[in-house]
This record gives C-alpha cells, structure tokens and sequence, in this order.
C-alpha cells in the first residue's frame, strides 16, 4: 500500500506554524517513514499528480493568488486542515481589516522617512497580484475540515492531529497543549 | 525574438516572490528582476496600539526568526522608557543575549542542514526528488540528525527565555519578564550527551568542518559563483567584534575600506534611504553617503564577516582566521561562502551559550528598569539575515504613532537582484531550452542570502518553481516546473 500524501502551504502567515511542524523535532524522522511530502507542497498546484490526502495551510488570504492556492488545496486533498490563528481568523495580518487599503499602501511607501519625496510611489506592476480589501479566513473561501489553534500551533498538538488522522482514531488533546493564543 | 521567462517560487522572504527575466533578440539578458508580491501594512496597522504591545506584534512578522522582531521592538522600547542601549540590569541584557543566540543557532541550522545541504551534498543538478532534506535523512542520516537537534537545541534556549519556541514574550520595554532557574540553566549545561552545550560546539565545529571539506572538492564552483563587488553593512561592537545584540554601524565597500563607522544607530535617517520601485512591494535601501546607485550594500553572515575585526569567542576567532585569510584578509564577495560564514557564525553562537549559561547573573532577579519617556525610539539588531531596523513614535497616550521597518532581506533586496542577473547571464542567456538544473541555480543563489520562508518551504520538501517562456507577442510557448 502508498503512503498517505501530506501537503502544505502557507498564504498570509509567517512561517511560524511551519517552523512548529519541525519542532516536533527528532519525530520528523519518523514522520518521513510513515508519509509522503507532496514534492511541490506550495504553489505548484497544478503538479498535485496523485490526490492528497491530508493538506496543511497555514495564513488566510490576503491577495488573489492566496485564494488561488487555496481552492486548489481544497480540490486536491481528501482532508483540509487550517493550522494556526490566521487561517482560522485571520490572525494578526487582519489588523488592517479595519483601516482602508489605501491607507495602509501610502503609510508603508508615501510616508516612511526613509524614503524621499521624490522616490514616494506605490508599488504597481503586472507582476504584483491583486491585493485583497481585507484578509479573509480561509473557511470563508472553501471548505475546512479541521482547525488546530495556535499562535502557532504548539509541535505536540501538530503531531497528535496528524498521527490520530493517519491511524484514523480520534484527536486526544491534552489540554495543556490546546492553546488560543 | 524576444522573450520573457518567469520563475515563480511562491513563497519568499516575507511574503511571496517570484524572478522574471527579460531576454532580447539575440538572447542577451534585458532585465531581471526579484519580485516581492505580499503587502501586510504592519506600518499602519500598529498605529494606535499602546507601545507595550510591539514586542509580541511585531514578531509577527516573521516565524522563522520572531525573536529578531521582538527584540528589535523591544529595544526600541527600551528607548522609549529611558533604559535605552547599555542601561538593562545585567541580567535582562544576558538574558536577551541568550536568547538571541540560541536563536541564531537555530536559525543558521536550519538553514544549512534543512535547506542548503541538498546542494551541496548531492550537487546543483542532482535528481529534484533526492535533493531535499528528507533525501538528505535517508542517505546522510547522521548529519541530519544533527542538524535537526541542533535546531531543537537553539528552539529550546528560546522557549527557556521567552516562554515558548516561537512568538513568546520574553522581552519587554526596560527588561525582561523572567531569568532562568537553576534547573532550566542546568538542562543545557548538564543534560547527558547529546543534548547538552559541550555537545552541540562540537557539532557546530563539525558543520564548519562539513563545508570546508565539501569546498576543497568544490572549490571552482563555489568560488565563482554569483561572486560580485558589493559594500557591506552590519552592527559591530564598539571595539570591532562581532556581536548580534547589540554595537555600533559599520559599512566597508568591496576592497574594505570603510564608508561608515562607529555610528549611532538612533541616528540611521541620516545614513539610510531607501527607494521604493513600482514592480516590488519590496524597498532598495542604499547608503545615503554613496546614493541609490552606489549605495546599495549586503547583509547577513558574509557581511558581518566582512565588517567586523574578530569573533570573541576561541573555536570561531581560528575559524574566521582561517576564513579571512582565504581573500587575503579582504572582504568575501563569493555568494556561496555565505554558508561559510554562517556556519562559523554558528559555533560561535554555540560558545556564546555556554559563557551566558555559566554567567551566575542569568539567574538573577533584577529583570526591568525604569527610565524618563521619550517619544521616539530605534532598535537595530543583528538579526541571522542581517542588519534589521526598527523605529517607532508614539504620542502623549502611549500610542504608537509612526512605525519604521527595514528588515533583514530588504537589505539585501539589490543583492538577490544581481545575483539573479548574474546566473540569467551566465547560466540562461542564449541557451535555447531551460534545464531544472538551471532553474535549480536561480534558486541556489537566492537561498545563499537564506530569505525566510524559502527555508521552510524547502524544509518539508523542495522550492517549487516555475519557468515559463513568452514570446514577443506575450504568447506562451514552453513552460517547465520541478
């Protein structure tokens, strides 16, 4: 029998629930035994050759290419998991939920005293997605199976969410290592 | 005829990015170009929030290094309340130290067992589906082993200090939030092999060893390539030793003749600018002595090599002997001795650990002090990416008023951009059909400078990349991916 497939992705987060799937530390080991990384876990959507059966995304939505690689996850994989504070709301990059767009554009590239008068302009080109008029959570878009919370997830409630899938018995969260942080 | 090629790998420092290259008729390099496509608006949106607050927001800038952000943003705090730079109890100072250390060891393991070994251990063309950390597990698994403890080392120093792995809360303005107990200081001096600190300066010293050895058998490939003049920037202590916590600025130009010196920090306005270009949410900072074309500098390990006198620290200072006589004790250009640097930088991280766990003030109990207020306030840090910038103003209720950000990788962003043009020249330009070996070199030599999240992408597999191929008329006529 194959292994089960796992791929991931991160929209708009930090990396930080990433860096939590490695510091389960010496069980990475094991984990690479037991699954299959899908080979392009991020934005190669179109390379999901084979279904997956467990996707991790991590980060809502903050621009037209997030909610792209978001429905393609959802397509592809058998289980959705959104991992960690902003997939699940938002998190801290929906702060700019409530100032205009614009706002926050000219605050970073009109007004920084770094940057000269003259050299102030917004960034503006082809090659720039489309950026969205708020962050969005990413059951709000498509359909999620599951939610881990966290600021980011703590490793140990990482791990038992993904070996109690891959064994196909319930979670068992201790609730120390359930945090809403 | 004319052509574009696009390399879209996703995800990027601080965001998304992706390359384009343009190609002229005769296939000559036209432009190329480093996008960064994520815009969060941190600058306006911590507008409003008590001052407190910045230290565990701003970390959220970043998961691979928050401790970079929340101690930038507590330094400037500290600013703000009056204990600015030199003026924490020693055992807040220690503290943060440690902290901050135990980050770089983590962060500079991660970066070259997870995401730079596949290169180096299997080769730039080696099979896609092997050259990957988990192809570096199966075939090399003692020295994966390593690295993922000596991540897990670094991981834990954090979580002792700031109370979790990652975004805690160590670090407030004017201080700390805690000091270490007996017991946590002891896990790390005295825990049985392998988890303890004598352990982890032996692996360091390995690492550098690994590549130096992987260098001799190299050393054509690793010398030459994306190898370009640039200046460099960094923090260095007051008497020209390395230091990641805390010193003075420091730039040198390629020959090494310095540009800046000794300079006060809360002062950058008047050494830095920085130019925004419309196709990268991305800023150029530039030296403002020198102007936006010549101004632009690198960051990071092989900058802080390159501007600082000596490592204070033994194993590292014969490591960085050794390395600076390599260039004739002039400043290191090649890209590729990033990893290197790094490496060196590593270990010295790890005997920094030991000397702070052996120091009786990390168990102290004098952790804040409090100061007269001001209303502006600038920390800098040397963060593993590089040199980063944090500024702040806030009003007479304690809000933050103005927020500053230049961080590490926007430092480097002119330096991605000539080490992309520099493979497209000499790996692209004229070649009639793109290879994944030669996507692979793009990549190579963006990862050198170790932006964020391509480490974590690449960790749980590999970069993923995408090149496609236009004609003049815009149609697309070959597309490849890995």
């Amino acid at each position: 029998m194959s292994k089960p497939v796992i791929a991931t992705a991160s929209l708009a987060g930090c990396f930080g629930c990433h860096m939590s799937i490695l510091d389960i530390d010496e069980r990475i080991l094991d984990l690479i035994e037991l699954v299959e990384f899908d080979k392009s876990p991020i934005d190669d959507l179109k390379k999901f050759s084979r279904p997956v059966d467990i996707g991790l995304i991590e980060g809502g939505c903050c621009n037209a290419e997030n909610v792209e690689v978001l429905r393609y996850f959802r397509k592809n994989c058998r289980i959705l998991i959104s991992l960690g504070e902003c997939a699940i709301m938002g998190g801290l990059p929906a702060m700019r939920n409530t100032i205009p767009l614009r706002e926050c554009l000219e605050e970073a590239y009109l007004h920084s005293p770094t940057v000269a008068p003259e050299d102030a302009v917004i960034p503006n080109d082809e090659e720039l997605p489309l950026i969205l008029n708020r962050v969005y959570p990413c059951h709000e878009i498509v359909k999620v199976d599951y939610f881990l919370p966290g600021c980011p997830p703590n490793a140990d409630l990482i791990w038992e969410a993904l070996t109690a899938l891959l064994q196909g018995r319930p979670l068992k969260i201790d609730y120390p290592i359930l945090k809403y942080d | 005829m004319a052509r574009k090629i696009t390399i879209e790998p996703v995800t990027r420092v601080e965001g998304h990015g992706k390359v384009t290259i343009h190609l002229d008729d005769q296939g000559r390099v036209a432009q190329a170009r480093f996008h960064v496509v994520e815009f969060r608006g941190f600058e306006r949106f911590v507008q409003g929030r008590p001052y407190w607050e910045i230290p565990v927001l701003v970390q959220r800038l970043c998961g691979i290094c928050p401790v970079s952000h929340h101690l930038a943003g507590a330094k400037a705090m500290d600013v703000i309340v009056g204990v600015g730079p030199g003026k924490l109890t020693p055992t807040a100072e220690k503290m943060r130290r440690l902290m901050h250390y135990g980050q770089m060891l983590q962060s500079h393991a991660l970066h070259f067992f997870h995401l730079a070994s596949p290169d180096l251990l299997f080769g730039f063309d080696a099979d896609p589906t092997v050259r990957n950390i988990i192809g570096v597990a199966k075939t090399h698994k003692d020295i994966a082993v390593k690295g993922v403890l000596l991540r897990k080392f670094g991981q834990e120093i954090i979580k002792a200090t700031a109370g979790k792995k990652i975004h805690g809360t160590g670090a407030i303005p004017g201080g700390i939030n805690k000091s270490l107990t007996p017991e946590e200081r002891d896990y790390f001096l005295k825990s049985p092999a392998p988890f303890n600190v004598e352990t982890m300066i032996e692996w360091a010293q390995e690492a550098v060893q690994l590549f130096k050895k992987i260098h001799r058998e190299n050393r054509e490939v690793i010398d030459n390539f994306a190898h370009f003049p640039s200046n460099h920037l960094s923090l260095v202590r007051k008497d020209g030793a390395l230091d990641f916590y805390h010193g003075v600025l420091r730039a040198v130009d390629a020959e090494g003749r310095k540009i800046l010196n000794d300079v006060d920090y809360q002062d950058y306005l008047e050494y830095i600018g920085e130019e925004v270009r419309t196709y990268s949410y991305m800023k150029f900072p530039y030296l403002k002595k020198l102007g936006k074309e010549k101004g632009w500098y690198r960051v990071g390990p092989l900058a802080r090599l390159n501007t600082c006198d000596f490592i204070p620290s033994p194993r590292a200072q014969k490591e960085f002997e050794e390395y600076k006589a390599y260039t004739g004790g002039k400043p290191n250009n090649m890209t590729l001795h990033s990893h290197w640097a790094r490496l060196i930088e590593m270990l010295h991280a790890a005997e920094v650990i030991k000397d702070l766990l052996n120091d009786p003030d990390i168990t102290g109990d004098k952790l804040v002090k409090k100061g007269k207020k001001k209303h502006e306030g600038v920390g800098l840090i040397e963060a593993p990416r590089g040199t980063l910038f944090h500024h702040y103003r806030i009003n007479e209720n304690d809000q933050v008023t103005m927020a500053n950000l230049i961080v590490s990788t926007t430092n480097n962003n002119q330096a991605y951009n000539e080490a992309v043009r520099l493979v497209a020249e000499t790996f692209i330009a004229g070649k009639p059909e793109i290879t994944e070996g030669l996507l692979n070199r793009v990549e190579v030599a963006i990862r050198a400078y170790d932006p964020c999240l391509s480490c974590a992408t690449h960790a749980l597999g590999q970069m993923p990349l995408e090149v496609e191929l236009y004609n003049a008329e815009g149609q697309l006529i070959d597309r490849k991916r890995k």
